[in-house]
């Protein structure tokens, strides 16, 4: 194998015995290493492939062609161990990309240069639990940041405009009239007063808040524009919350507040951060690895390039004692933690260290029979003149009437070093139940954004500039895929979820911290360092404004 | 930085904050002798900066820095060395910074900021950079602000950028208060010179009240939006000159003068013209604006007759610019020179030459000539039979008055009066359109938002616009306006009881207006006054505006012609404006909540009152005066007030207690007065009265005599 002769040139790894294997660098296995390494763990960490992130890695449009692509590993051959009583268990993959669809690499220019993300569109709220986590886990002097300038959504045939999203985007904003200014605004204001928990007597009635969102914006009597607007433009809704025979993706009213709690605070908590997202320089794949960076700091070891081909029994009672390398050597381990791609196989006892029930399907949130429909495409022009970076929201029914799911858009330009100068890449997404209803999906969005040769009325700016031929974005390259939602479970072997369908790292993080928190029951999550040299205040995300 | 709350400090920052004061105390004590001692060596300087950077507060160090600039910069020039003038101002600028980054509020380093750049041999380059940074730290800094202006003025950047930025500001935040005055700076500035694309006012206030509506739509609570509202309705509303709106005696009227003394008392007529009395009458010119410059050079008096006396406009409560709405001159009729059956023609010219101005320095340009006859009436025995009885107040003693009755000639001039017609049109179509818009936009707000300043917008929005359109003639709608004003104003006064003394007096003018509207609206407020002992009635008519809660006067130029006035059982708390109701012979202010004689002030300019009543007021319950700062008084030194000092220690020093009500009654004289139900009054102040006052017959309804 390929693998196996580039591995061939690597030294022994010393020691053989580690507290913790970690195989693959997604960013839940990353944020264990680093927390892992922190509580003073030994940790070894293992990836297979040549680039740090596994599923939530930032690739060139080869080396995403190449990962999405490439036909899994057969099993290798079975041998028996050099240690007595220890039988190999082959380590199988499995595929969780389906109805691939590339255009060819040679269809663009300098293809190398890109940055794609594998599972985007996601961003960062600036006040949210992954911004905390690089804060409080110092990972953030590894990173920068840009703005996403503008937050616009889809209102089907009249096109795109601008999300008001706080106080000075509905004084600004254009398309609201001066009445629903004033409901919105009301509506917001409402949300701020039943949060700030010092005003007693304005909270919103625990009998609203066990209600749906969409009912409560409905009793607030807030026109139907606005209650889109607030559900899935804000509140990030992922499914339509007027459809009652969902019983799943239904927001509560306490969750909806949350979200907007969330969006709020998250606006202005930077100064030198206009809006509420932020999106890495380099692509989302900067994440995993600077807390990779962080974990080796803290003395984890890193393997690049190297897979694991089978996991080490022990023959008497069935449990894990290591893994061997396609190196060939063998390194032991009290825990293992697998990337989403490998199965745990069924026959290693694999003690769980919570006997509690949900302890084997704690990590990753949705529905399990869902699917996200990913999407990337590249075009020469911006959606929106003179706006390099910005999120589109496609509430549902907005494309087609049956859409029954939120498909959001993310722009993004070489200012943030995601592709050549007057490129852009559009980072697609949207839950589905299926391959069809996601392609369908992909297709309607695609459709919509880059027409082939009619012209999609963009309100709003269309007065600005006349010649709208010349702005209209033209599909140059694009990739779709139909990604599983599988989720993780925990024991000495533990197996980590799949990207989820969120826009941003909230759900991911909760889970990191969870597995860890089972993992090492008497530890604690990144302990708060006295020696710290992250400073009092927050502000030290670095976000470049100047493109602003 | 705005709504942080104060927190009481900890024992150690108490700890750290008393060493910090000991080092202070040390530098201070080295500097104050440098400073003495007049040093300004550079270690001198360099304490002086070390100082300020502790205490940018500390403006004897910045003085003294500017002492020792001066000093270097002399020496310096004597080598002629250009580089060593500008290392002293660049050095006087670090100080300057380095202090506002410690306090981004001080007044001494703003204020020496600005003295260095002034000298104009530093580069003004870095100054915008640094006020980015002060005004993102603080948007609403207004010393920032202020250095802004100093600083774009010498850089001579545009007004239209700076515009732009207030623009960027105001989308940042709109609660910038800041940003929003110094948009409407730029503006007035802008317009005024009819700079490219302001030339037309209209569109550039519409399309600020598009602007500002999107501010106070989106957040109705937020108040600095519509203060720029408030604003833009005044520069719509704008007069761009002052007007004469109402003169005494009317154009084209017949003034009959007794040719007895005024001090003998009131003496009605029986026939059917104007009144005075007392052998003198005034002329009174009511102002849409308080004015100054009101002589006999720019407003001309032609009288047949000879006057006798120094005729002279005098100011009626001149405000300390020595402007005033109301002015008068008292035109003397010389005993026995006039023949009784001879009518004298009297014309006044305005406009002719120039000098009349308002306090914004406008002046006044219109042309007017008023006209009316004075015929001389000669005395007969009525005014004894007045004298001999008390003037009642009751119902009884009044009947509604015949609209058909002969009199009524006088309220008709007063309604066809139209003293500047062509210059009132002034308010031009587009203007009342833009009202009515305006006045559109937010009854439709107020429909779903229940907010205070919406509605007190709304009124003033439908004032604005009753008075554009009364110009052009009365008609039913600026009636059913005043209605929803006078609504408005009620539900105000009921929601927001923190203002409701400010609610209170709209309402009453707005009251006023109303009453005043029409000739028949104001013919049902006028009742004859007919004696208790006489079924006949007198031709005096009362305009009887009692009970209706109202809390100030206004309207005054629809009023110059009443002299039997009932303003009893109200909540007045002051009389402003009615010095310019010269007639006024009878007045009656009981139960009313005037709370000392300060508040009388106006009553000393009505030469002609005989009667009054202010009988169940609060004067003398109140330890603290809160209209003393209002009215002219010798400790205030208003223009025009006319105090003898000598007078004064010798009169109403010795009065002690009583020297307000000295000051408001010594001029007057009166023949009937009420002063019951006052704190203040007892039998010492009574008899001081009728001491001040030697013609008054009856004093607390009891006859003296």
């Amino acid at each position: 194998m390929a693998a196996d002769e580039g591995t061939m040139s690597y030294p022994p790894i010393e020691p053989s015995t580690f507290d913790l294997i970690i195989v693959g660098t997604g960013l839940h296995e990353s944020i264990i290493a680093a927390s892992a390494s922190a509580a003073g763990k030994s940790v070894l960490h293992l990836d297979p492939n040549a680039f740090y992130g596994s599923h939530f890695a930032s690739l060139s449009l080869p080396d995403l062609t190449a990962f999405l692509t490439s036909p899994s590993p057969s099993p290798p051959s079975l041998s028996h161990s050099s240690l007595p009583n220890l039988s190999q268990v082959p380590l199988q993959t499995r595929n969780l990309y389906s109805v691939i669809e590339i255009s060819k690499t040679e269809t663009i220019e300098e293809a190398k240069r890109f940055c794609v993300d594998l599972a985007g569109p996601r961003v960062l709220f600036c006040a949210d639990l992954a911004v905390d986590l690089l804060l409080k886990s110092s990972a953030n002097q590894y990173m920068e940041f840009k703005n996403v300038e503008e937050c616009l959504v889809w209102e089907g045939s009249k096109g795109l405009r601008n999300v008001p999203d706080s106080r000075s985007a509905i004084f600004k904003d254009k398309g609201l009239d001066w009445r629903e200014k004033n409901q919105l605004m009301k509506f917001f204001k409402l949300v701020q007063k039943h949060l700030d928990v010092e005003e007693s007597g304005e909270r919103i009635s625990e009998e609203d808040l066990e209600s749906p969102f969409a009912e409560f914006l409905s009793k607030m009597s807030l026109p139907p524009n606005i209650k889109s607007i607030i559900l899935y433009a804000i509140a990030m809704a992922d499914c339509d919350q007027d459809l009652a025979e969902i019983k799943t993706g239904i927001l509560k009213t306490k969750e909806g507040i949350k979200r907007l709690a969330l969006y709020n605070s998250s606006i202005g908590r930077f100064p030198n951060a206009f809006g509420a997202l932020i999106y890495p320089i380099y692509g989302q794949g900067e994440l995993p690895q600077a807390f990779c960076r962080r974990a080796a700091v803290k003395g984890c070891i890193y393997v690049l390039r190297m897979p694991v081909i089978a996991l080490l029994m022990d023959e008497g009672n069935k449990s894990y004692r290591g893994v061997k390398l396609s190196s060939g050597q063998e390194l032991f381990s009290e825990k293992l933690i697998l990337d989403p791609s490998f199965i745990v196989p069924p026959g290693i006892a694999n003690s769980s260290v919570d006997t509690h029930e949900d302890s084997s399907h704690i990590c990753g949130s949705g529905n399990i029979n869902q699917k996200v429909a990913r999407g990337i495409c590249i075009a020469k022009t911006p959606l929106k003149p003179d706006v390099s970076s910005c999120l589109v929201f496609f509430p549902p029914r907005s494309l087609y009437p049956e859409q029954a799911s939120t498909l959001r858009v993310l722009q993004l330009a070489s200012n943030i070093a995601v592709c050549p100068s007057g490129m852009f890449v559009f980072h697609i997404s949207a839950v589905c139940g299926d391959a069809i209803e996601g392609k369908k999906l992909l297709n309607a969005a695609v459709n919509a954004l880059f027409p082939v040769p009619s012209i999609i009325p963009i309100n709003s700016f269309q007065e600005e500039n006349g010649n709208m031929e010349e702005l209209q974005p033209t599909l140059l390259w694009h990739a779709f895929y139909i990604q599983e939602l599988c989720t993780g479970s925990v024991g000495s072997i533990s197996s980590m979820p799949m990207p989820d369908m969120n826009l941003n790292y909230n759900d991911a993080i909760e889970a990191s911290a969870k597995i860890f928190q089972m993992m090492y029951p008497n530890e604690e999550f990144f302990p708060e360092t006295v020696t710290s040299d992250i400073p009092e205040d927050n502000d030290d995300i670095a976000t470049d404004t100047e493109s602003r | 930085m705005h709504g942080r709350p104060r927190k009481a400090l900890s024992q150690e920052d108490g700890k750290a904050l008393a060493s910090k004061a000991a080092k202070l105390r040390t530098l201070q004590s080295q500097f104050l002798h440098f400073h003495q001692n007049k040093i300004y060596t550079a270690e001198a300087v360099e304490v002086s900066a070390k100082l300020l950077e502790a205490n940018p507060e500390f403006y004897t160090a910045w003085n003294y820095r500017k002492l020792a600039v001066q000093s270097n910069l002399a020496a310096a020039q004597s080598t002629d060395s250009d580089g060593s003038i500008n290392s002293i101002l660049d050095e006087e600028l670090k100080v300057a910074e380095n202090a506002l980054k410690k306090n981004y509020k001080s007044y001494g380093a703003w204020h020496h900021r600005t003295w260095v750049l002034s000298k104009g041999h530093s580069s003004t380059d870095r100054e915008l950079r640094l006020l980015n940074l002060f005004q993102k730290q603080d948007a609403r800094n207004f010393h920032a602000w202020n250095y802004r202006r100093f600083v774009t003025a010498l850089r001579n950047i545009s007004k239209e950028e700076e515009l732009q930025f207030t623009t960027d500001m105001i989308n940042d935040n709109f609660s910038n208060y800041s940003a929003w005055h110094n948009r409407s700076v730029l503006l007035s500035q802008l317009l005024k010179e009819k700079a490219q694309g302001y030339s037309l006012e209209q569109n550039v206030l519409e399309e600020e009240y598009e602007f500002v509506r999107n501010a106070v739509f989106t957040d109705p609570d937020d108040q600095s939006g519509w203060f720029y509202h408030l604003w833009l309705l005044s520069q719509t509303v704008k007069h761009d000159r002052p007007l004469l709106v109402s003169t005494w005696p009317p154009h084209g009227s017949d003034v009959h003068v007794p040719t007895y003394n005024s001090a003998e008392g009131f003496t009605p007529s029986q026939t059917a013209s104007v009144h005075s009395s007392g052998g003198c009458f005034p002329v009174v010119l009511y102002f849409s604006e308080a004015v100054r410059g009101v002589n006999l050079t720019t407003v001309t008096i032609e009288v047949e007759f000879d006057t006798n006396s120094d005729l002279k406009w005098k100011p009626l409560s001149a405000n300390v610019y020595g402007c005033a709405q109301a002015w008068v001159a008292y035109v003397n009729c010389p005993d026995g020179e006039l023949h009784a059956a001879r009518t004298y023609p009297v014309k006044l010219r305005l406009g002719h030459s120039p000098g009349i101005t308002s306090l914004h320095g406008t002046h006044y340009n219109h042309l007017s000539c008023i006209e009316f006859k004075v015929s001389i009436l000669p005395g007969n025995s009525i005014h004894t039979e007045n004298r001999g009885q008390r003037t009642s107040w009751k119902d009884d003693n009044f009947i509604p008055y015949e609209t058909n009755h002969q009199n009524s000639s006088l309220l008709d001039m007063f309604f066809n009066l139209s003293i500047d017609e062509g210059s009132e049109t002034t308010a031009s179509k587009w203007q009342a359109e833009a009202i009515a818009n305006e006045i559109a936009q937010y009854r439709e707000l107020l429909s779903f938002s229940n907010c205070k300043i919406g509605k007190l917008t709304l009124a003033r929005l439908l004032i604005a616009h009753d008075a554009m359109i009364s110009h052009n003639n009365l008609n039913a709608s600026s009636i059913v306006q005043s209605e929803e004003v006078l609504g408005l104003y009620q539900d105000l006064m009921k929601t927001d009881p923190t203002h409701s003394q400010y609610y209170k007096d709209e309402y009453s003018s707005v009251l006023l207006k109303q009453v005043t509207s029409s000739r028949e609206s104001l013919l049902g407020y006028c009742h004859q006054y007919r004696k208790s002992t006489s079924t006949e009635n007198s031709d005096l008519i009362c305009l009887r505006l009692a009970s209706l809660s109202i809390t100030r006067i206004g309207s005054f130029e629809k009023l110059l012609w009443v002299r039997m006035l009932d303003l009893s059982h109200n909540h007045l708390q002051s009389i402003e404006g009615l010095e310019a109701m010269q007639l006024l012979s009878h007045l009656n202010l009981s139960n009313n909540r005037l709370s000392s004689f300060t508040a009388l002030d106006p009553l000393r300019f009505l030469k002609f009152l005989d009667v009054l009543d202010i009988s169940f007021n609060e004067i003398g319950s109140h330890t603290v005066d809160t209209r003393r700062y209002l009215c002219s008084s010798p400790l205030s030194h208003t223009t025009g007030s006319d105090f003898n000092i000598e007078e004064l220690t010798t009169n109403y020093l010795k009065d002690g207690n009583y020297w307000e009500a000295y000051l408001t009654f010594k001029c007057l004289n009166l023949i009937e007065l009420d002063l019951r139900g006052n704190v203040i009054v007892n039998e010492n102040f009574r008899s001081y009265m009728s001491n001040l006052m030697p013609n008054l017959k009856w004093l607390d309804g009891e006859e003296l005599h």
